[in-house]
């Protein structure tokens, strides 16, 4: 079973340090306080639904562009300006996974949700997160069934 | 005449505007509630004054799928500070979706002293209205809720069973894509939480979200009763019940129905379809 990345890794463990509940949300709500919205270059509404995370009551999106070694990084919008836990897992993904192993990516569990939010999510929310982790992980997939173009390989 | 009292409501009072809030900030009488699906959102910033009512914490039996009993919610009450004859406000994200879930429950407890800020919190802050991040405290009350009463406003399992077998109202709030089970057929992503997809038999698609406009206040009555009596031709002399997932949009449809079309007998059957949709031998529509 390929390790979770070592960016992502080193969140979890700083999430499992924090001594209770209300840290944890602090730590998440100073998270999302970064959250860069896709760049133009990447996509400028309206987005394609083919980019819309399924299930997600925020309208979050996601997209993946290849990097030179071949790795990802990911990018995200999130509609709901009041989709502070949709953004704070949108920069999670995209400082913990863009550029990590796409086989380390394709294999996460969901059930890091809980890792970084508790058990106390209500289902609609703790599947509109899920969601988004499984769009994450199927990018890396298909990005492992594609060969990297030659010139992207340095 | 307000804004509110001008859109033809039958109990117009259950609502309360973003002005009238401000001027109740600090008012003894007045409670007021924030109850949201995002657990981040009340810590962020939220109305001064406010307590957090959440909904998997504060609301739910922590072993039964069932609501908190009535010590559970009398100890609720008096933790916010609230008496029997507070006037509790409540608000929220997302359309006050999760906010008329909480009205709900309050009233199952008989705490009919509520109201709803229209708009919700996105109105709030969308009008630049202050926000802190203060958490308040206030005395501990006393507060003696009666027995929860489910036999009015909540419906079960084995009353929807008779209900559809008797043809009659039922609407389905979710997206269209679960009401006719599209959805469960996405491969890899997350299945609504039951094994099969569709609707229960009769039920008439009234995606929750119709009710409000883009600002997440509601519509005017005219307009709900095109939607509500004109597309999904319900009869508000008829009992209703409304369904969702696990009852949480429905209980938006519940409140629109019964407050501001004044239907007389609605129920929002919480169960809904992570009840259904898993239960051995009951109909399905696709």
């Amino acid at each position: 079973m390929p390790e979770i990345p070592a960016q992502l890794a080193e969140t979890l463990d700083l999430l499992r340090f924090l001594p209770d509940r209300a840290d944890r949300i602090q730590f998440l709500i100073d998270v999302a306080d970064r959250f860069e919205d896709v760049p133009p270059r990447i996509a400028v509404r309206p987005f394609s639904c083919d980019n819309r995370v399924p299930a997600c009551e925020s309208e979050a999106y996601v997209w993946a562009e290849r990097r030179p070694d071949g790795t990802l990084d990911y990018h995200f919008a999130v509609e709901n300006p009041q989709g502070v836990s949709a953004k704070s897992l949108a920069v999670i993904l995209r400082e913990g996974l863009s550029g990590a192993p796409l086989d380390q990516v394709a294999a996460l569990s969901t059930d890091l949700v809980y890792d970084i939010y508790g058990n106390e999510l209500s289902m609609g929310k703790s599947m509109g997160l899920m969601a988004m982790l499984t769009m994450v992980r199927n990018l890396a997939r298909q990005a492992l069934a594609e060969p990297v173009p030659a010139a992207a390989v340095s | 005449m307000s804004d509110i009292e001008s859109r033809g409501y039958a109990k117009p009072e259950v609502l309360v505007s973003t002005d009238w809030v401000a001027e109740h900030l600090t008012d003894p009488g007045v409670r007021i509630i924030e109850s949201n699906e995002d657990p981040l959102l009340y810590p962020s910033g939220h109305i001064p004054g406010a307590v957090e009512v959440d909904w998997t914490r504060d609301l739910n039996d922590p072993l039964r799928r069932d609501y908190l009993d009535r010590e559970g919610f009398s100890s609720l009450m008096r933790r916010i500070g609230a008496t029997p004859d507070t006037l509790l406000v409540l608000y929220g994200d997302k359309n006050n979706w999760w906010a008329t879930y909480a009205f709900w429950v309050f009233q199952l407890f008989g705490h009919t002293n509520a109201k709803v800020m229209d708009g919700g919190r996105a109105k709030w802050i969308k009008e630049e209205r202050p926000v802190t991040r203060e958490v308040p405290s206030y005395p501990a009350t006393e507060y003696a809720a009666p027995p929860r009463d489910d036999s009015k406003i909540r419906a079960f399992r084995d009353r929807v069973l008779d209900h559809v077998e008797k043809k009659g109202q039922l609407v389905d709030v979710r997206s269209p894509q679960e009401y006719t089970g599209e959805r469960m057929h996405m491969p890899d992503y997350p299945n609504e939480g039951a094994l099969r997809g569709g609707h229960i038999p009769g039920a008439k698609s009234v995606p929750w979200g119709r009710a409000v406009k883009e600002d997440g206040t509601f519509k005017p009555a005219d307009e709900l009763k095109a939607i509500y009596e004109g597309e999904a031709s319900l009869k508000g002399s008829d009992e209703v019940i409304a369904y969702c997932r696990i009852g949480e949009r429905s209980s938006l449809t519940w409140f629109v129905l019964t407050y501001l079309l004044g239907y007389p007998d609605v129920r929002n059957y919480d169960g809904s379809w992570t009840e259904w949709g898993n239960l051995v031998g009951v109909p399905i529509e696709k």
